[in-house]
């Protein structure tokens, strides 16, 4: 797995565990599905985690663990899946303010699309990484520096810009 | 029209660059071929039966002369000579070469053109009337809203991997010259009781194997509350619909397995979320683009020409052409006039790049700069003045640009059917041209009357055969092509799915069924009706039964053959 972030390759805290047992055996935060978030909470009071979550699920579902997890990864299944997007805007606008992960075979040319969702990091397996690596990132990221949807990414929109040169002039 | 800032024209530069560089990562193996096929398609390159395919966006069929000019350019250096205009009011190219495509890229951002999200999974090309700004029947002009939309949906983050395409419409008249209630979602700018201005919302319309017309989802949405709801729908979209079956995934779909209400309140449960204001489009902001669409400087002129009356008097051909071709402008002593690409016998929508020169010519000397494309693959002049007419119908003539079918039975829409498309399952321009010759004759045209045909080359529908009053789809049969004939198609207000009207029948018997539905038609028709008029009234029995009996009658004659 290789983890990439804004300013480049990062390493991962976290460690994925399938199931309760093993994610008790974990030294350091732990990253679980969804479905066991609950038990290793109560088992490990304080302790720091993650969960993962698949694009598809439902905000209902990820709602209640967003106040203890501080790493959430939405699950990619596929690059062209876009559901994990969306799922990213209404976990942020939960007000969550851990890290938010993409997870799956995504493709450097979504890395700003991403970011601009809220993402902060993108992991990527290894066969990915291999044949499109940590600079194609980057300088993907960096090939549109404009848009025009309001409310993405961090800087101002193309139409905030253009109001803000107005009112300026 | 619209013209570009200097963000947008960063904005297109940029993307040039960003598909120049996915081209490399391609050629170089860093995408794989699965990975490398949303993104040329995002852009516009098909790869078809023979070659590679380059869709151009033309924003609300809008554009002007040197724009045309520059497309003539590129068919002459980098295709065989002429371009194609399709059902989505956009330009093709259909033999460009891949290496060639980001030079070609390069000169259309040169004159504020791209190919941008006009195919793949996102939202598409935004269409609209082709007489926005000139019919009498608007409320407001709608290419500012189609502006609007065009630049919120480029690269947009979140709704780039749609589960299908989306395509949106709008239209500020009171008739539908945009067929909003066939398109995923569909606007209609209106007024409420309090004369506000806003939209009424239409989602999950659409053509292709499962037709449906679009349900109403909001009555009345205030006009600077649309991005934000656009947001709402896309997002419960991109979401819910559905991943597993292609063939399931438009959003009419969703709204049809969801059921219209249970639809329409999660997209309301959405909005309700949204922080409006910081989505939407600042006031400041909808103003400077409604500033371009401002009226050109009309003359004051009266409403009737006597050059024009004089000259229709003494030229036959200019009176037809004046008669069938134009449009009542709501500026007096102007018209829109509508030139269509179906001379008989040629390619529905093709156009040679000569007769770009001479027409961007045209609409430079005569039209304020500017003209339209519309759906049914034809052009629009939309400010010519009355008294200039005879001039402009003479320049369109020397340029083979004056047929007088427009709305006609000879002025067929087709998609590129097997000529072009890997998809296709039969032909569709030749069907379109055997029908063309039957129908050549000018006065048997002229009884029959408004009759749009339409046609595709498999369940696809670009031809937009559902909504043709004669709709014809290509199968393929027992390894024959085999064509379905349906009647009763309506794209406008009155939206209504065609009816088949039996078993598929012959290539070479097309032409004669359609003759033997004209028959049906001249019967049945009571005092002024047009031919969906008459199907509204009587329903598609009595075409049935005339069908039916020319299917028999071929029947009989084959036997008889041998
Ligand atoms: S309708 Fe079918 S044949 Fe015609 S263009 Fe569409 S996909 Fe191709």
């Amino acid at each position: 797995m290789t983890l990439i972030r804004e300013e480049g390759a990062v390493k991962d805290r976290f460690t994925r565990a399938d199931t309760l047992d093993a994610a008790l055996e974990i030294d350091g935060p732990a990253l679980v599905p969804l479905t066991i978030a609950a038990d290793f909470a109560k088992a490990r009071p304080g302790a720091e985690f993650g969960i993962s979550v698949p694009g598809s699920t439902p905000i209902e579902d990820v709602r209640p663990h967003l106040g203890g997890a501080t790493l959430v990864a939405v699950e990619f299944p596929a690059f062209a899946d876009g559901r994990g997007f969306s799922l990213a805007k209404k976990i942020v606008r939960e007000g969550f303010a851990g890290t938010l992960r993409a997870s799956g075979p995504l493709i450097a040319d979504e890395f700003a699309d991403a970011l601009a969702c809220g993402f902060t990091e993108v992991e990527l397996p290894e066969t990915m990484a291999n044949r499109q690596p940590v600079q194609q990132w980057l300088a993907a990221r960096a090939t549109m520096s404009e848009h025009y949807q309001t409310g993405y990414g961090r800087g101002p929109s193309i139409l905030q810009k253009r109001l803000a040169a107005r009112k300026g002039a | 029209m619209y013209r570009y800032d200097e963000f947008d024209e960063r904005f297109v530069r940029e993307r040039v660059a960003q598909f120049r560089g996915q081209v490399e990562r391609r050629l170089d193996g860093s995408l794989s071929e699965d990975e490398f096929k949303p993104l040329r398609l995002k852009n516009g390159l098909y790869l078809q039966l023979h070659a590679y395919m380059l869709r151009i966006a033309v924003p609300y069929g809008t554009l002007n002369s040197a724009q045309l000019r520059q497309l003539a350019h590129i068919a002459e250096t980098y295709d065989k000579g002429y371009g194609h205009f399709t059902t989505r009011q956009n330009l093709q190219f259909n033999w460009p070469k891949l290496k060639d495509v980001p030079d070609i890229l390069g000169l259309l951002a040169d004159v504020e053109m791209h190919c941008i999200q006009t195919s793949g999974n996102c939202i598409r090309n935004v269409t609209s009337d082709q007489f926005a700004g000139v019919a009498r029947d608007e409320v407001e002009d709608p290419r500012p809203t189609a502006e609007l939309i065009r630049q919120w949906s480029s690269l947009h983050p979140e709704f780039v991997w749609l589960p299908r395409k989306f395509k949106i419409a709008v239209t500020g008249a009171e008739h539908d010259r945009a067929a909003i209630k066939v398109h995923d979602i569909g606007l209609k700018l209106k007024r409420n009781e309090q004369g506000a201005v806003g939209y009424e919302v239409i989602v999950g319309g659409g053509l292709g194997r499962t037709p449906m017309i679009g349900k109403l989802v909001r009555e009345f949405l205030p006009k600077d509350e649309l991005l934000a709801y656009l947001e709402a729908v896309m997002r419960v979209y991109n979401s819910e619909g559905r991943r597993d079956n292609k063939f399931k995934a438009r959003v009419k779909i969703l709204v049809h397995e969801t059921g219209e209400e249970e639809f329409r309140a999660r997209v309301e449960e959405e909005y309700a979320k949204l922080d409006g204001p910081t989505i939407n489009a600042p006031d400041e902001e909808v103003e400077r683009i409604a500033a371009y669409f401002a009226p050109p400087a009309y003359d004051t002129l009266p409403e009737a020409s006597q050059v024009l009356d004089q000259a229709r008097a003494i030229d036959p051909e200019l009176d037809r052409f004046v008669e069938q071709n134009a449009f009542e402008h709501k500026q007096p002593g102007y018209i829109a006039l509508t030139i269509s690409l179906k001379e008989i016998g040629a390619v529905p929508g093709d156009m040679s790049a000569d007769q770009m020169r001479a027409f961007a010519d045209v609409a430079e000397r005569y039209s304020f700069d500017e003209f339209r494309v519309t759906h049914a693959q034809n052009l629009v002049l939309p400010h010519v003045k009355k008294d200039d007419l005879p001039a402009v119908h003479a320049a369109l003539k020397a340029a083979g640009l004056a047929s007088a079918n427009a709305g006609l039975i000879t002025d067929i829409i087709a998609c590129p059917g097997l000529d072009y498309c890997a998809l296709a399952t039969a032909k569709s321009i030749p069907i379109a041209q055997a029908i063309a010759k039957t129908f050549a004759d000018r006065e048997r045209q002229k009884t029959i009357g408004e009759l749009p045909i339409k046609i595709s080359g498999c369940i696809n529908a670009c031809g937009h055969h559902h909504v043709g009053a004669i709709g014809i789809l290509g199968l393929e049969k027992g390894g024959r092509e085999n064509y379905q004939i349906t009647v009763g198609g309506d794209a406008t207000e009155h939206a209504a799915l065609g009816e088949r009207l039996g078993p598929g029948i012959d290539a070479e018997d097309v032409p004669a069924a359609i003759e033997a539905i004209v028959e049906t038609y001249l019967a049945e028709k009571t005092g002024e009706e047009s031919f969906i008029e008459t199907v509204r009234r009587t329903g598609a029995e009595p075409f049935k039964a005339g069908f039916t009996a020319f299917v028999e009658s071929r029947a009989v004659n084959s036997e008889a053959a041998e």
